[in-house]
């Protein structure tokens, strides 16, 4: 694309240059002005998730102290090989997003494209281990409700689990509050995935288009904000949720 | 007109509302991205490791200083937060400090009620 430069583009005197991209808005005086508001937006939208999430973690927080004695047995029964590898999965996905804006940055379309799919895929691939864990969950009756089955932590040795203390029924009831917070949580995080990835094909069509490698770079820059703030709230949750206190018993 | 040249000056001189400090767009280089990968990467390793060390009630603390401190690292170079303006800078860190300020208020009120004892 041409960067056509309009000088009195808009008829008063100026000292500096207009570089006119057809992104640019009329309502901002410059480009960096622009570049500069959108980021703020997307940042303030942030917040907003930040609290969001910060009202599910503080809900971990206060059953976490309650409850203590289940939220270990119920923890331990998560995969940390599963949730390990899908923490650097999401990380790698989050690198590939960043080599993308770099990519948008400097105007490489089919590096762009590439490093969008590659983000694309990664994020997949998580989700994809996700489904394993929750159908593992499933599969032993781990969804709170009228199927909880508490048998596994009230008599762990019955079920070949020879490293928990069985607890009491009691207790062994408040795990389904654990796995209420754990369901719920990896699942808002999933949603927002699922969003992202829809998010992610949309980019990538327009990316294959040519439309954020002649100098707009703002929806990639943006996204990537977006993409990288859930890469966050997984790095909390993973060691929140998997890793309360391995091996207690050792 | 001498009168709207100066309302112009005022009000339209773009210097005087983008932020100075702001000047040149910063692109961080993949090398890099590179860098902060394999922080990442280690600090996850790290993760899982410090959880199987039996540190009593140190191991929450190991684990989500870890994890703050890898969420910094991605807000400052995979967010491009350090080479952000002050405006944005100022506006995140109030975030995260009203997010403090509601866990802390909550916190208090949960812990200092006589639970079971009324």
């Amino acid at each position: 694309m041409p960067r056509e430069t309009i000088v009195h583009e808009t008829g008063y005197d100026m000292e500096h240059e207009h570089v006119f991209i057809p992104q640019h808005r009329h309502h901002f005086e410059t480009e960096e002005q622009q570049r500069e508001a959108g980021s703020f937006g997307m940042w303030l939208f942030l917040l907003t998730e930040i609290m969001f999430f910060g009202g599910l973690f503080f809900a971990y927080l206060l059953y976490r102290n309650w409850y203590y004695d289940a939220f270990v047995p119920a923890s331990n029964f998560l995969s940390v090989p599963l949730g390990g590898a899908n923490t650097a999965i999401l990380i790698t996905s989050g690198f590939f997003m960043a080599l993308g804006v770099w990519a948008a940055e400097v105007r490489k379309k089919n590096l762009l494209v590439i490093f969008l799919i590659l983000t694309t895929l990664f994020g997949l691939a998580f989700i994809g281990i996700k489904g394993v864990e929750w159908h593992d969950e499933w599969a032993h009756h781990h969804i709170p409700g009228a199927g909880y089955d508490i048998s596994e932590f009230v008599n762990p040795k019955a079920h070949g689990i020879n490293d928990e203390k069985p607890l009491n029924v009691d207790m062994a009831q408040r795990t389904q509050i654990f796995f209420f917070l754990y369901f719920g949580m990896t699942g808002m995080h999933a949603l927002h995935m699922i969003i992202g990835i829809g998010l992610l094909i949309w980019l990538i069509a327009r990316a294959q288009r040519g439309d954020f490698t002649e100098g707009y770079v703002a929806p990639i820059e943006n996204f990537g904000l977006y993409w990288h703030f859930v890469d966050i709230v997984w790095l909390f949750l993973f060691p929140l949720l998997y890793l309360i206190n391995r091996h207690p018993l050792h | 007109m001498a009168h709207e040249a100066t309302h112009e000056h005022h009000y339209h001189d773009p210097a005087s509302i983008t932020n100075p400090e702001h000047a040149e767009h910063h692109i961080v280089s993949p090398l890099q991205y590179g860098y902060v990968y394999i922080a990442l990467l280690i600090g996850t390793a790290l993760t899982v490791v410090a959880a199987d060390v039996d540190m009593g009630i140190f191991n929450p603390v190991a684990a989500l200083g870890i994890a703050s401190t890898k969420a910094v690292i991605v807000i400052l170079f995979f967010m491009h937060v350090k080479y952000q303006s002050n405006l944005i800078k100022l506006t995140i860190a109030s975030g995260f400090f009203t997010f403090l300020v509601l866990i802390t208020m909550t916190l208090s009120d949960y812990v200092s009620r006589a639970w079971g004892l009324w």
